[in-house]
């Protein structure tokens, strides 16, 4: 049977190990999605440009959920501007296949890293 | 896994027993043309007769006034531009609730429409119904019970109002109500709702998908909207699906026997109760004059579509009004027309019971509902 979810984003999403919050943030991105109503927040601590560790926040689908986990995942022990350059493919393409409608939802994701990483600049 | 537990049955429903029973032999044993006059054909056609006469008494009408289509939508289509298209300059009467089906037709039709507002639990009020009637008036397309939130109309009500300010109009005004859901646990005795027009499925009531009836008073000339060899009384050409309008013709026979409306409504009630005992839940729709299957909730701080996935994962079928799940990225319109706002309809849970939910089947739905909840809500932090 074809799924429109792969196992492994299925997997991301009842299972989410990133999922949480970082008490002592080094920067807080808050991000939401205008078309279907989303909320997400993530979380991430800083070392030495190196997100160190991401935590996240969702309140959202399947895919939204199951992307945002799979950012903390991509992004944790990369320096900040590559983190950055993680490209809404990569996530999905490591997440084996999310439905067609639900390519925005990764778009959150990427957006609220950046949010995240604006929010640690700002401070700095 | 678990059992499979299936509770989405306004979606769809299986197919009876004695429904597939009565459709079989007419694939390959009675396969003839119904509009054939030897012998192959006028025993299918005997099928086509019988399944009408069912339908018709089911409504308490005449068999000619029924129309066997290839869906519910279809049927609202042949009705709704049917009567728009035999007037010009015409206005027609519906409520922001109905079905696409309904809603889209008469956007599409070209004629000058009124959407008439509904109160918080998505009843139309017979006010603005009378309010809304002016002398380009033909039309009105009120659905007799919600697919998403349960509300049942006034059909009855409506219908009175409309034969009354019928009496003194020179142009009538014809009043259809779509039953797709409403057939299985409610009336529809089209004499006594005061209906011209009304709409059935069968796939809502244990029946085949792909075949709707349209019951049309022989008093209401319609143009049709499909033109060819001039079955269903020149209102609906086609080849008589003679499998599908048996079994259209048993499910409708059968709505009465196996209705257990009480059972279900008590099941549905218990339902209810026991959801809104979980905090930061709420109940869309009206508690009293309500579908005996549906159920529909919001959860705070989840959202619809995970809800669903995660009751997947657990073999239980439900569903949700969430823009996530749906192709536009847009929340149910019958959510929003009652009022609720975008996150509410967010985080909705249509849950909707049939003939073979148990109270077994209930408990197991409300042992996980927490878990699942809590789970999301941690996900999401609220
Ligand atoms: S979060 Fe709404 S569609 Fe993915």
């Amino acid at each position: 049977m074809k799924k429109s979810y792969s196992d492994k984003a299925m997997k991301h999403f009842l299972n989410p190990e990133n999922m949480g919050e970082i008490e002592d943030a080094d920067g807080v991105g808050e991000v939401g999605n205008p078309r279907c109503g989303d909320l997400m927040t993530i979380y991430i601590k800083v070392k030495d440009d190196t997100i160190k560790e991401m935590r996240f926040k969702t309140l959202g689908c399947a895919a939204a959920i199951a992307t945002s986990d799979m950012i903390c995942e991509m992004a944790q022990g990369k320096k900040i501007e590559d983190a950055l350059k993680i490209t809404f493919q990569d996530l999905v393409d490591n997440l084996g296949s999310l439905p067609q409608t639900k390519v925005h939802c990764a778009d959150l994701a990427q957006k609220g890293l950046k949010a995240a990483v604006e929010d640690y600049e700002s401070k700095k | 896994m678990n059992k499979k537990i299936y509770l989405d049955n306004a979606s769809t429903t299986p197919v009876d027993e004695k429904v597939l029973k009565a459709m079989e032999p007419y694939f390959n044993e009675k396969y003839g043309n119904p509009s054939s006059i030897h012998s192959f054909g006028q025993e299918a056609r005997v099928g086509i007769d019988d399944a009408r006469q069912k339908v018709a008494d089911f409504l308490n009408c005449e068999a000619e006034e029924i129309i066997f289509t290839g869906s519910a939508t279809e049927a609202n289509n042949i009705f709704i531009l049917g009567v728009l298209n035999s007037y010009e300059d015409s206005h027609v009467i519906t409520s922001p609730i109905e079905h696409d089906a309904v809603l889209e037709t008469v956007k599409e039709s070209g004629a000058d429409f009124t959407v008439l507002p509904v109160d918080k639990n998505g009843f139309v009020s017979l006010e603005d119904l009378e309010e809304a009637i002016n002398e380009k008036t033909v039309l009105v397309s009120i659905m007799y019970a919600n697919n998403e939130i349960g509300a049942i109309q006034e059909i009855k009500k409506m219908g009175e109002l409309i034969s009354k300010k019928n009496k003194d109009r020179e142009r009538k005004i014809r009043f259809h109500t779509d039953a797709a859901q409403a057939a299985g646990y409610l009336n529809c005795d089209v004499d006594s709702l005061n209906v011209d027009g009304l709409t059935l499925s069968g796939h809502k009531i244990y029946g085949p998908k792909g075949i709707g009836a349209l019951y049309k008073n022989s008093s209401v000339d319609i143009d049709p909207i499909i033109f060819g060899g001039g079955q269903e009384m020149g209102i609906r050409s086609g080849t008589y699906n003679t499998p599908l309008i048996v079994g259209m013709g048993k499910a409708v026979e059968l709505i009465e026997k196996e209705r257990e409306k009480e059972k279900t409504e008590k099941l549905r009630d218990y339902l209810i109760d026991q959801v809104l005992k979980l905090k930061g839940t709420s109940l869309n729709g009206p508690r009293k004059r309500r579908l005996s299957n549906n159920a529909n909730f919001s959860f705070e701080g989840a959202e619809g579509e995970s809800i669903v996935l995660m009751f997947d994962q657990e073999g239980v079928a439900v569903s949700t009004g969430s823009a996530c799940s749906s192709n536009n990225l847009e929340a149910s319109h019958v959510l929003r027309a009652i009022g609720l706002k975008d996150l509410e309809a967010h985080s909705s849970l249509r849950v909707s019971l049939g003939r073979n939910t148990t109270k077994k089947d209930i408990d197991f739905f409300l042992e996980l509902l927490p878990k699942i909840i809590t789970s999301l809500r941690k996900i999401s932090g609220r």
